[in-house]
């Protein structure tokens, strides 16, 4: 999982610079045109380093702030196969945060830096972590949609200009495909289940559609930063055109579940090639990304607790690593006399 | 508090095969490093040895000076073997 095009919230970028600044802009621009990768030590406009740092922080905010909903299920998974499937599965999301903070911090920015704007609520998280998980099938539900949506977003940044964020993205996409499956095997059994089960099957459905839909970020027309991310190759596809791809693939998956989308207005067009979607609800988008999604409180007390009772945990290992290092020192000194 | 130190981590995925860099992670120190690489980096298997090091302690060469610091072997085409031309007739050559 799970970046989100959270793009309406960025600083501008500034003018062009002009002079010897501008040559080196212009050289820049055209490494990114020939598909070269940047890499950390080159020089890169300094928009170019802000829009990546935010974007990639987002990211792997989302990841660490997405193990939330999926581990509230974990003790009460339905059987120890689940179980052990979905321990694995919030485990790689731990991890897709790791590569990913690692791959901001070489753009300059610390750890502790990331983990602060985290905690004070001044980073973005992807707004679909901001709804509770009800339900068993809702795991399921997460899987399937919420980590189809993530992976159409991520395939295309694995090719991104930025060498560091294009390899962790590579990792990412490999780990993610079994979550996506054993998501769509939780719906199929629940849907193949039991009145109650499928029941269940439908009502996460209907509860996790439009939030996942929301996930490509605000409408092509309300994007401000697009064109420039897409020159600048960190974005290939505009967030209505994956949004699409993922309707037009995920739409029959539905279904073959026999479950009904909550859309009355979706619809096949024959001419495009395409289904149709209703409206997006977008004031309820833009309320979950400014704090008032129905767990958005919830989610950051709980990152902050999790922060404070590591703290000694913290200081303690880095006390011992400091008192290790002392005593082979010690023995240097020792070897030497 | 701050940071504990950046660590590159380095895998070999399997014997015969060379160290390859994956990332980097913190560690308090190096043997807490190595652990934190089996879980970041060899969930699946990924690697049958771990190398790590201290990021401060990789010299790198400068980006900026790579034209100047690679172009001896630029006119040396001679150092491939296609540079020769041999006869079709020629065999195991």
């Amino acid at each position: 999982m799970y970046t989100q095009a959270l793009d309406t919230h960025g600083k501008e970028a500034p003018p062009a610079a002009l002079g010897e600044a501008g040559s080196l802009a212009g050289r820049f621009q055209a490494r990114v045109d020939a598909d070269e990768k940047i890499e950390p030590k080159d020089w890169m406009p300094e928009a170019y380093r802000q829009t990546l740092i935010r974007q990639i922080s987002q990211h792997a905010h989302s990841e660490i702030v997405g193990m939330l909903p999926e581990g509230n299920w974990i003790t009460r998974a339905p059987s120890l196969k689940r179980k052990a499937v979905l321990i694995a599965k919030v485990q790689d999301e731990g991890g897709h945060g790791m590569y990913l903070y690692s791959a901001a911090e070489t753009l300059g920015i610390s750890r502790e830096e990331l983990i602060a704007q985290l905690l004070s609520g001044a980073a973005k998280y992807s707004s679909i972590f901001n709804y509770p998980t009800l339900t068993w099938a809702d795991v399921g539900a997460i899987g399937w949609l919420v980590d189809g949506a993530a992976i159409m977003n991520q395939i295309p940044i694995c090719r991104c200009s930025y060498g560091p964020y294009a390899r962790a993205m590579v990792r990412i996409c490999k780990e993610e495909s079994f979550h996506q499956r054993q998501g769509f095997e939780i719906m199929l059994r629940l849907a193949q289940g039991s009145r109650e089960q499928r029941a269940m099957a439908q009502d996460a459905l209907d509860r996790w559609w439009w939030p996942s839909i929301m996930m490509f970020g605000p409408s092509d027309a309300d994007s401000k930063h697009t064109a420039q991310s897409m020159r600048w190759k960190i974005k290939r596809f505009s967030n209505d055109e994956l949004r699409q791809k993922f309707i037009d693939i995920t739409v029959p998956q539905a279904h073959f579940l026999g479950l009904t989308l909550p859309d009355n207005e979706l619809r096949w067009d024959e001419a495009a090639q395409h289904y149709e979607i209703g409206p997006i609800d977008w004031e309820e988008f833009h309320a979950v990304l400014k704090g008032n999604g129905p767990c958005n409180r919830e989610r950051l007390e709980a990152r902050r607790a999790a922060h404070e009772a590591g703290q000694w945990v913290r200081e303690a290992a880095a006390a011992h690593a400091a008192k290790a290092a002392a005593r082979a020192h010690g023995r240097d000194q020792g070897d030497r006399a | 508090m701050s940071d504990w130190p950046l660590f590159e981590v380095f895998i070999r995925s399997r014997s015969g095969l060379e160290h390859k860099h994956v990332g980097s992670l913190h560690a308090a120190d190096a043997r807490m490093a190595i652990e934190h690489a089996r879980d970041v980096y060899t969930r699946r298997q990924e690697g049958v040895s771990i190398w790590v090091m201290r990021s401060a302690d990789i010299v790198a060469s400068d980006p900026e000076e790579a034209d100047a610091l690679f172009e001896p072997a630029r006119d040396k085409v001679y150092r491939h073997p296609t540079f020769y031309a041999i006869p079709d007739e020629v065999k195991n050559l």
